[in-house]
């Protein structure tokens, strides 16, 4: 029970995050990545933060021996295979799908708070597109 | 067009980074967004509760950042099938590639995961060709 409230407030923290940072705002997103166009390279910077920070602590995490051999136990996305073709289209869709929006899914939940048809129809196919890789890949 | 916003895009990676290094900690779980996400679907297992509750609280920081007097910009430009067809990509492409912005872009490069760091690559380079199709060339 206690986990399922930290994870409440570890998600709570994570959308503040995202909304300071303006990561919601799909307009914001796309300036981004139009390279070509008045390029708004603020995410650079919302990553590069974020990568510090959590580098920072992983590195610290890793100087108890049992806790990184614990995360590298449990941790539920330990790479069990290298670099592969199906790790290289779903990225590449994945990329095209986002390019289209400037929504990835964070921002796609905390979208919702928005009241905005688009927000939802967003949303909903999203988790359509997890269904569709379910029904078409099995569920890992 | 958007002006580059040097601090708050410092403040929020660091929220999110921060975020991330909780769920960590605390948990020991990746903060990958899509996997979380989806993980909420049938069939239900041990892992469902977490991310449901870590689902709700994304949803609601929403909800209570507009409730306590502040605005949300979200400039949506492009058209309701666009965004179903985006979404379709972005829910079915993050599932087959393993991870999101959040699971490769940050938890995984933070650990300097070889997946990750070509996923990022990746997804990168493909949103940028279609932002450039669409905006520079159709």
């Amino acid at each position: 029970m206690s986990k399922n409230i930290s994870a409440f407030v570890f998600g709570l923290i994570f959308g503040v995050g995202l909304i300071v940072a303006q990561m919601t705002n799909p307009a914001k997103v796309l300036a981004f990545l139009d390279v070509a166009g008045a390029w708004d390279f603020s995410l650079a910077l919302v990553m590069a933060s974020a990568l510090l920070i959590l580098g920072v602590s992983q590195r610290l995490i890793r100087t108890s021996p049992e806790l990184a051999q614990e995360q590298e136990q449990t941790a539920c996305d330990t790479p069990k295979t290298g670099v592969d073709a199906r790790l290289i289209a779903g990225a590449a869709i994945f990329g095209v799908g986002w390019g289209l929006s400037g929504i990835c899914p964070g921002p796609a939940i905390v979208g919702l708070s928005s009241g905005l048809p688009g927000s939802y129809i967003f949303a909903g196919a999203m988790f359509a597109g997890f269904v569709l890789f379910n029904i078409l890949h099995g569920r890992r | 067009m958007t002006e580059v916003t040097v601090l708050s895009a410092l403040a929020g990676g660091a929220i999110i980074g921060v975020a991330s290094a909780l769920l960590l900690f605390a948990h020991n779980r990746v903060a990958g967004i899509s996997g979380i996400a989806a993980g909420v679907l049938p069939p239900w297992g041990a892992e469902s509760g977490w991310r449901l509750w870590f689902l709700a609280g994304l949803l609601v920081s929403g909800v209570l950042y507009r409730l306590s007097g502040n605005t949300i910009a979200v400039q949506l430009d492009a058209s309701l099938a666009v965004l179903a067809v985006a979404g379709l990509l972005v829910g079915y492409g993050s599932r087959l590639g393993g991870g999101c912005t959040s699971g490769h872009g940050v938890c995984g490069i933070a650990r300097l995961s070889v997946r990750s760091i070509t996923a990022t690559l990746v997804f990168m380079l493909t949103a940028g060709i279609s932002v450039y199709l669409v905006r520079h060339v159709f």
